[in-house]
């Protein structure tokens, strides 16, 4: 085990760990907070495998705005006294559930690539991404850039107070 | 540095996730939760970029293109959990069943 994989297992414990914790901390906002972590030790895994254009984009569009966006959904959407539990009563199913998909997924992947190695001989620099992305994959960009458009004006739409029609 | 490091832990990150979406009673925290699952799938994609060496750097470009449809989602949902909270004052998923 070189040292790259030795920090890429201190990541992956603290993304694992903290993803554990976000999905089941009671406190609203130490889930949101616990998931900063989580995505920002992803972002350093990413950084691990070469992708370091992806990885500064994971941090300035999830860390930096969507768990913004979480937190203030939790704090719009405070409940006064009312139910404690954070968890529905079918907790141990889900448990179950994603215990399977996590095992089986995992020795899918085991079985199936067991000994192949990243070499890392393409780095991801925001240069050469760059060029995939306008060279190569512009219809796409330009059909997602439709959709994101499509999705923040039904976001406008559907959380306008609607009192005035 | 081995494929099999990433694979298992967005194998990993998907099943937290998946529980966090069955589990939790917080629409909000359920969004989380599929956030975490697109996050693992993110993971694979970089990993068997990486791995592949691609010319096109799909994976990569695609990983982006999923952050892009993350956000537009969890705009989206995060809008549809504010209106359900202005029309039944709870987004307690077990309430708004019942």
């Amino acid at each position: 085990m070189n040292l790259t994989e030795l920090v890429f297992v201190v990541l992956a414990v603290v993304a694992s760990g903290s993803a554990l914790l976000a999905m089941t901390s009671h406190q609203l906002v130490h889930s949101a907070l616990w998931l900063v972590v989580t995505l920002g030790a992803v972002a350093g895994c990413f950084v691990l495998m070469t992708a370091e254009f992806v990885a500064w984009v994971q941090v300035l569009v999830y860390v930096g705005s969507v768990v913004v966006l979480v937190i203030f959904a939790l704090m719009l959407t405070r409940q006064t006294g009312g139910t404690t539990a954070e968890v529905t009563g079918n907790r141990w199913t889900a448990a179950v559930l994603g215990v399977v998909a996590a095992v089986g997924l995992g020795a899918t992947m085991i079985a199936g690539f067991h000994g192949q190695r990243i070499e890392g001989r393409r780095i991801g620099t925001a240069g050469s991404i760059g060029d995939a992305l306008f060279n190569d994959w512009v219809l796409p960009f330009e059909i997602l850039s439709g959709v994101l458009l499509a999705a923040l004006v039904g976001a406008i739409v559907i959380s306008r107070s609607g009192d005035d029609h | 540095m081995s494929l099999l490091y990433p694979l298992v832990l967005s194998s990993a990150l998907f099943g937290i996730g998946l529980y966090g979406v069955l589990a939790r009673r917080n629409a909000v925290l359920m969004l989380l939760g599929v956030e975490l699952m697109l996050n693992a799938v993110n993971l694979n994609l970089v990993a068997f970029d990486a791995w592949f060496a691609d010319q096109l750097h799909t994976g990569q470009v695609l990983t982006l293109f999923t952050i892009t449809l993350a956000a537009a989602e969890i705009g989206l949902g995060l809008a549809i959990v504010l209106a359900l909270f202005r029309a039944v004052r709870t987004v307690d998923v077990d309430e708004v069943g019942r």
